[in-house]
């Protein structure tokens, strides 16, 4: 379970409020107005912003003061989620190794993890040198070698095509119930949320409201919700 | 924990800061220290300092009156060879000043072009050694700073304001006061405090061309108290004269600058439509000529001399290349080991202190800090024994505000759009540096390392003071050349310092931008 207990976030004079938790192997989308600090939410779980007052707890661990890379999760950004002068193999070591010192076995996990996103034989491939969704893809392979419990996503696929954006999401979806993973997910698309969140954690008039059914929510939107689905 | 995580460490960083103060504020202590303030300033001092203050505001204003026409002709024609052009108003940066020096000799000396031409109508020739000497000179080394600076200005005037103006049908003078004045009167002030700042420091100008009572700068006289008299009292105070002043004018230049950048984007095409009279385009035409033929007929009058000597030059003048090159990679290499931590610190953030501390080197002039280290040294050991080191090591802190200027911005924005994707993966500190931070700086290393490469190759300043006669940078053997007058020799060895300074530049900015993707 993952708990954020009286949490109070600060970002500049932003201020958000949140008290509640994910269960495990849950899979969230986190929904609200532009601004109202879904993506503050997200970088205090990564821990990329302090939480002034509060604490955040992973499994009963307390992952409040961890630096971010020590912390049981990932995350995809909006963008830069691939480092552009590495290869697509460097950048998906990193997640196993982040000096890049691979053993056979690491090697083999990421030939692997790049056939299972269906990347195969890319391995020496630039960032430049792919599509959009195949960096997508690349991401999602690193991923897939981290291991890590819970996976945060700050809407990495908000450029893709609507078609090309389904189909990297049922790709997170396959692989979090391959690997057990919870999931966090940023969406401005009410569809998305459907098509692979069951629950739905509301950010709005700084705080952040504990998960709720994502179909009854979608169906009957609170105000703030209607106002900014329109 | 109150800030964001950052994935590199500002510790290596403040300890090189740190050691850099140290070394700059040592050195000035130590020459604050030593100065004989008792005696005060005597008449020759005075007379320093006045033609210190007359030859740098003389060359400013020369500078910038000459660059005026020059950029306003560059930012309104198009023509071939103008990108050429615009590029090669860079060069005069980490072209050594001896070697402009044998240039501007060859063609304004008495045995010059211009004499020559002179005396095919009988005229006398004309003489280079003196005020109007050292004001030439800076006027070559400033006159294509001035011009790209201010063609900067010409090209941040918004398009539509042009477009508004052919609209309204203005031309001629009616553009200039509605809109080119007014962007002059904003950026000419901080271009002639630059300049004047830059001259007021300039030794190597003031050793071969003026010199003599009626022309010595405060540098050259700090230079001939400790060579001619030993005088180490005279010439801390002198230093210190000259620290006051150096900061006297590089606070009035920065005032005055407020956060105007050396900028990138001279290229930019603006579509102009006034103009087009045949005046006004014979008129651009001869100021870009002139000005081209200013800036590179001395460079080819010192190649032509040099030619023939390059292939039959002393053994002495490799010695110095010599030596030359192994104090250049030296003071490449310390230059990085300095920059490279504190554009990682500063990177991150906060790094008003040690940014403070990149642009000390700034404020004393490369002599005075050499001065300083002379005194440090002397209870220590024998001062001349350390020439070579302390040489590379004045350089490297000269170029290390210019490092900075081209590291920083690149590093920012790498620890920017990176920083967190490496914190989510957990590299921090040095897996970091080797994998995303230096890669993604090769090419500014490259053209950092160049820089630093090529100016201390070609400088001629703290090495005179140390130098016993046995040692020489090339620089240092040009100019001895010169006071034997060896010229066709020492316009070899100019020329083969200049190929080397251009070269070392040249593989080092080559090497850092090869095998770079997006």
């Amino acid at each position: 379970m993952l708990k954020l207990e009286d949490c109070i976030i600060r970002n500049g004079a932003f201020e958000l409020h949140a008290n509640l938790s994910v269960a495990e192997r849950a899979r969230v989308a986190v929904i609200g107005p532009s601004g109202a600090g879904k993506s503050t939410l997200i970088e205090a779980i990564a821990g990329f912003l302090p939480v002034a007052t509060g604490r955040i707890t992973w499994k009963a661990q307390d992952i409040t003061d961890m630096p971010p890379g020590a912390r049981p999760l990932t995350m995809l950004f909006q963008e830069d989620n691939l480092f552009p002068h590495l290869s697509v193999a460097q950048n998906v070591g990193l997640g196993i190794q982040p000096n890049l010192r691979l053993s056979p076995t690491d090697h083999a996990a990421v030939h692997q993890a790049l056939d299972r996103v269906g990347l195969g034989g890319m391995d020496t491939r630039k960032p430049s040198e792919l599509s959009g969704g195949q960096r997508s893809r690349a991401a999602l392979a690193r991923v897939l070698v981290q291991r890590r419990d819970l996976l945060l996503l700050d809407e990495p696929f908000a450029a893709l095509g609507p078609a090309l954006r389904a189909e990297m999401l049922d790709l997170v979806q396959e692989l979090c119930e391959e690997t057990g993973a919870t999931l966090l997910m940023i969406s401005h698309a009410p569809e998305d949320a459907r098509r692979i969140a069951g629950e739905c954690i509301l950010v709005a008039d700084g705080a952040a409201q504990p998960p709720q059914e994502t179909g009854p929510l979608l169906d009957n939107p609170p105000k703030v919700l209607r106002d900014y689905l329109g | 924990m109150a800030d964001r995580a950052q994935p590199v460490s500002t510790a290596p960083g403040k300890i090189v800061a740190a050691g850099v103060a140290a070394i700059i504020f040592g050195a000035l202590v130590a020459v604050a220290l030593r100065a004989e303030t008792g005696r005060g300033l005597g008449a020759p001092d005075w007379a320093a300092l006045r033609f210190t203050v007359l030859q740098a505001t003389l060359s400013a204003l020369f500078s910038v009156a000459l660059a005026i026409p020059v950029a306003r002709a560059l930012a309104r024609r198009r023509f071939k060879g103008r990108r050429v052009l615009i590029a090669l108003l860079g060069a005069p940066f980490i072209l050594p000043v001896i070697v402009a020096v044998l240039g501007l000799i060859a063609v304004f000396g008495r045995a010059g072009w211009v004499s020559d031409v002179l005396g095919l109508f009988g005229l006398p020739p004309v003489q280079i050694y003196g005020l109007h000497g050292v004001v030439l000179a800076h006027v070559f080394f400033n006159l294509p700073l001035a011009t790209r600076l201010i063609l900067q200005g010409w090209q941040e005037i918004p398009g539509e304001r042009f477009r508004l103006a052919a609209q309204l049908g203005v031309d001629g003078w009616a553009m200039v006061r509605l809109i080119e004045l007014p962007m002059l009167m904003r950026v000419v002030p901080s271009i002639l405090a630059v300049i004047f700042a830059i001259c007021l420091t300039s030794f190597a100008v003031a050793l071969t061309l003026g010199g003599g009572p009626k022309a010595t700068t405060i540098e050259l006289a700090i230079y001939q108290a400790f060579r001619f008299d030993f005088d180490l009292g005279r010439a801390a105070l002198l230093s210190v004269v000259q620290l006051a002043l150096t900061i006297a004018a590089g606070a009035l230049a920065l005032w005055l600058a407020r956060g105007d950048g050396f900028g990138t984007g001279l290229d930019r095409h603006i579509r102009r439509w006034d103009g087009q009279t045949t005046f006004a385009r014979y008129g651009d035409g001869a100021v870009t000529v002139l000005a081209a033929g200013f800036l590179l007929l001395p460079m080819l009058a010192m190649a032509l001399n040099g030619l023939p000597a390059l292939l039959d030059l002393p053994p002495q003048v490799f010695s110095a290349a010599l030596t030359s090159v192994v104090v250049a990679s030296i003071s490449t290499a310390l230059l990085l080991l300095m920059a490279l931590p504190m554009t990682a610190a500063i990177a991150r953030g906060r790094g008003g202190a040690l940014e403070l501390a990149g642009i000390l080197g700034l404020a004393a002039s490369p002599l005075v800090i050499g001065t300083g280290l002379f005194i440090l040294i002397r209870p220590w050991g024998n001062p001349l024994a350390w020439a070579l080191p302390v040489t590379a090591l004045v350089n490297a802190i000269t170029v290390l505000p210019f490092a900075l200027r081209v590291l920083v911005p690149r590093a920012r924005d790498v620890v920017a759009r990176q920083g967190r994707l490496a914190l989510s993966l957990d590299m921090q500190g040095w897996p970091f540096l080797r994998h995303v931070l230096l890669p993604r700086l090769k090419p500014q290393i490259g053209f950092a390392a160049g820089l630093a490469a090529a100016l201390s190759m070609g400088d001629l300043g703290v090495i005179t003071l140390f130098a016993d006669p046995d040692v020489a940078t090339l620089p240092l053997q040009v100019y001895r050349l010169m006071g034997a007058y060896q010229m066709d020799t020492a316009a070899g060895a100019a020329l083969l310092l200049l190929l080397l300074s251009f070269g070392a530049f040249w593989i080092l900015d080559r090497g850092g931008r090869a095998h770079v993707e997006a």
